[in-house]
């Protein structure tokens, strides 16, 4: 390696550390405790714990499924749906919401289904909220899972049928049990996604206090009235973050097999 | 439990087509170099592969013809590769009863049928170890039992000892040739490059070069006596083409190979002289013997055969590509190097001369005839 690297690496090092530092001294740690342990924090935490929390859920769901078509199909037009699956992860968020708004808003097309038929209303809920993140989330968990499967190839698989297995079976006993390291780190990935959540879901889900207002919101709010306060909460961000990538061990998030 | 197969086969610009049938309890190796098709054949016969046309019949089951196309799962083989791809999640007693389990055993059943199948191959004490804990002689031993422990009618052996190092790969070959022995019901098929595996294991060999069937027989009389510079080359023999002469070969330019001609050989006929390369002495100061079967050359290639050190010779006439097996000691006491001048002698006794079916010059020639002598 030449030694030259050193220097952006440095500077790349810095550009990520020192925000943080650069939060932590204007924080004012003896108002900490009485900051994030008002009404208004903890609802907003709580709500965005349980929402991220069930995003990820919907994520694994629906997007193992996913990642194993987008590997393992033969079918024409597969590279083009691999391509589309990444649109979230490239569109602003804004307009990800936006673009929500107008299929299940009041006048989205199936919004309006929805609130003809079901009399559902999806925008401005904690329903939508999870949308929005499952919406964002979605690519980082299927990204990783089709990246593992892409490159253990399927000739695991392969033998498994050999051996008489049928494909569900292939599926449950050797895809899945296969793709567990690289799931956990998917896994992470989307949760600190959704919980860091925030232009798809004020645009799809509005800031309504207890309902929609996940801790993100609740930051740029409080950023206007109590720019304290707003410190402290982006210190809470902050700590959860590190608290999901501690749990996940630095393993698991490079995507190393176990 | 007998196979027949046709199978039709485009990759690219790469056109396969091949017939052959495995009696029950026989195994048929399928020989040729690498990109000859040998591992197209096993992934059609396994459903793995689609070919363009085929017509595949496992004991009296239609695996696969114009309407019939049965997947993997449903077609009663086992596969074992040169890779023992052992599930790495499961451990050693898991991997062998996974076949069992799929195909309905309960749990327990299965653990019993996968400790008989591990004791068979010598790996009992292996059972809860996973994967990652067992070495590659091991895990192969490993998967022979995994393979066998589904009971299929067809086993497909893809080069079964080509990632094992030296020792363990006769262990793992006296295995297969002990297990595939004990039963009389499964047909086996085999691909390998090594003729040894074929000598050591199978019935009946089947030669393939660029997608064509070259050859066609019980494995002793096609690799002792081959009748294309090819398969020589494969069975690791000399080779060269003529005609048949009275007390031998005389060759396209005219020099009689002296040797014995075999029973049917006819005088005048398309012929090949047939001998190995330990019946090749190489001499640096001319030969000081009889001038039978003697030729000048120089020194084209050495490499590292097991034991032995081979020489191929290089020179404008029919000496041309001859292998000789010398010792390391009598190639560092001859200075031999690529470019030095020899004379190659060949003791007539050692060669055999069989029919042919045509006596091209060149390999390519005689690969283009029809050179198969059953079906």
């Amino acid at each position: 390696m030449p030694w030259v690297l050193w220097i952006p690496a440095t500077v790349a090092l810095a550009l990520v550390v020192l925000p943080v530092v650069g939060l932590l001294a204007r924080s004012d740690l003896t108002r900490f405790p009485s900051l994030v342990t008002s009404d208004a924090s903890l609802q907003a935490l709580r709500l965005s714990l349980v929402t991220a929390a069930l995003s990820t859920v919907i994520c694994v769901l629906l997007g193992v499924p996913l990642a194993v078509v987008l590997a393992r199909s033969r079918l024409r037009g597969i590279r083009v749906l691999r391509a589309v699956v990444l649109l979230p992860l490239v569109l602003p968020p804004v307009v990800g919401g936006l673009a929500l708004l107008y299929l299940l808003g009041r006048k989205g097309f199936l919004g309006y289904l929805l609130n003809v038929v079901a009399g559902v209303q999806v925008p401005f809920t904690a329903g939508a909220v999870v949308i929005a993140q499952t919406f964002v989330a979605m690519p980082f968990l299927v990204v990783s899972l089709e990246g593992a499967l892409r490159n253990s190839g399927d000739r695991y698989e392969q033998v498994a049928s050999t051996l008489g297995a049928r494909p569900w079976t292939v599926f449950r006993r050797v895809t899945v049990p296969l793709l567990l390291p690289a799931l956990g780190s998917g896994v992470v990935l989307s949760f600190a996604r959704a919980l860091g959540e925030f232009g798809a879901t004020i645009t799809f889900a509005g800031s309504l206090e207890g309902v929609t207002r996940t801790l993100p919101l609740e930051v740029y709010q409080q950023a206007e009235v109590d720019v304290d306060s707003a410190v402290a909460l982006a210190l809470l961000l902050i700590v959860v973050a590190i608290l999901v990538i501690a749990l996940a061990r630095p393993r698991a998030l490079e995507g190393v097999r176990s | 439990m007998s196979l027949d197969a046709e199978i039709e086969l485009v990759r690219g610009s790469f056109e396969l087509t091949v017939e052959f049938h495995v009696p029950a309890g026989s195994v048929l190796a399928i020989l040729g170099p690498n990109g000859s098709g040998k591992s197209s054949i096993l992934g059609s016969l396994s459903g793995l592969l689609s070919p363009r046309r085929a017509r595949i019949v496992l004991a009296g089951t239609v695996l696969q013809d114009d309407s019939v196309d049965l997947p993997a799962h449903a077609r009663a083989i086992g596969l074992l590769s040169q890779d023992p791809l052992l599930f790495p999640h499961l451990s050693a007693l898991e991997n062998v009863g996974f076949a069992p389990r799929s195909r309905g055993a309960s749990r327990r059943r299965a653990r019993e049928i996968a400790r008989d199948w591990l004791a068979e191959v010598d790996a009992l004490e292996l059972a809860d170890r996973k994967p990652s804990q067992l070495s590659g002689g091991q895990a192969q031993r490993v998967a022979v039992a995994r393979a066998l422990a589904g009971e299929p009618d067809l086993l497909l052996l893809d080069e079964p000892f080509a990632a094992l190092d030296v020792d363990s790969a006769p262990a793992i070959r006296g295995l297969l040739r002990r297990v595939l022995r004990a039963q009389r019901e499964r047909a086996t098929v085999l691909v390998t490059h090594d003729p040894l595996d074929a000598l050591a294991l199978a019935d009946h060999v089947l030669v393939l070069a660029n997608g064509q069937v070259v050859e066609y027989g019980p494995t002793r009389e096609v690799l002792s006596t081959p009748r294309t510079a090819f398969t020589a080359r494969i069975a690791g023999l000399n080779l060269i083409t003529g005609f048949a002469a009275e007390d031998g070969l005389r060759t396209s330019g005219g020099y009689l190979v002296a040797g014995i001609p075999a029973d049917d050989v006819v005088h005048g006929e398309p012929a090949v002289a047939v001998f190995e390369p330990s019946a090749v002495a190489i001499y640096s100061q001319g030969y000081p013997g009889s001038p039978r079967n003697t030729a000048d050359a120089v020194v084209g290639s050495l490499e590292p055969h097991g034991p032995v050190i081979r020489v191929r010779a290089s020179s404008e006439g029919w000496a041309n590509g001859l292998t000789a097996d010398l010792t390391p000691a009598a190639v560092a006491e001859l200075g031999l190097e690529p470019g030095s001048p020899i004379t190659l002698s060949i003791k007539a006794t050692s060669v055999a001369v069989h029919p042919a079916v045509s006596a091209g010059p060149s390999p390519t020639t005689t690969l283009n005839g029809d050179t198969s002598r059953h079906g």
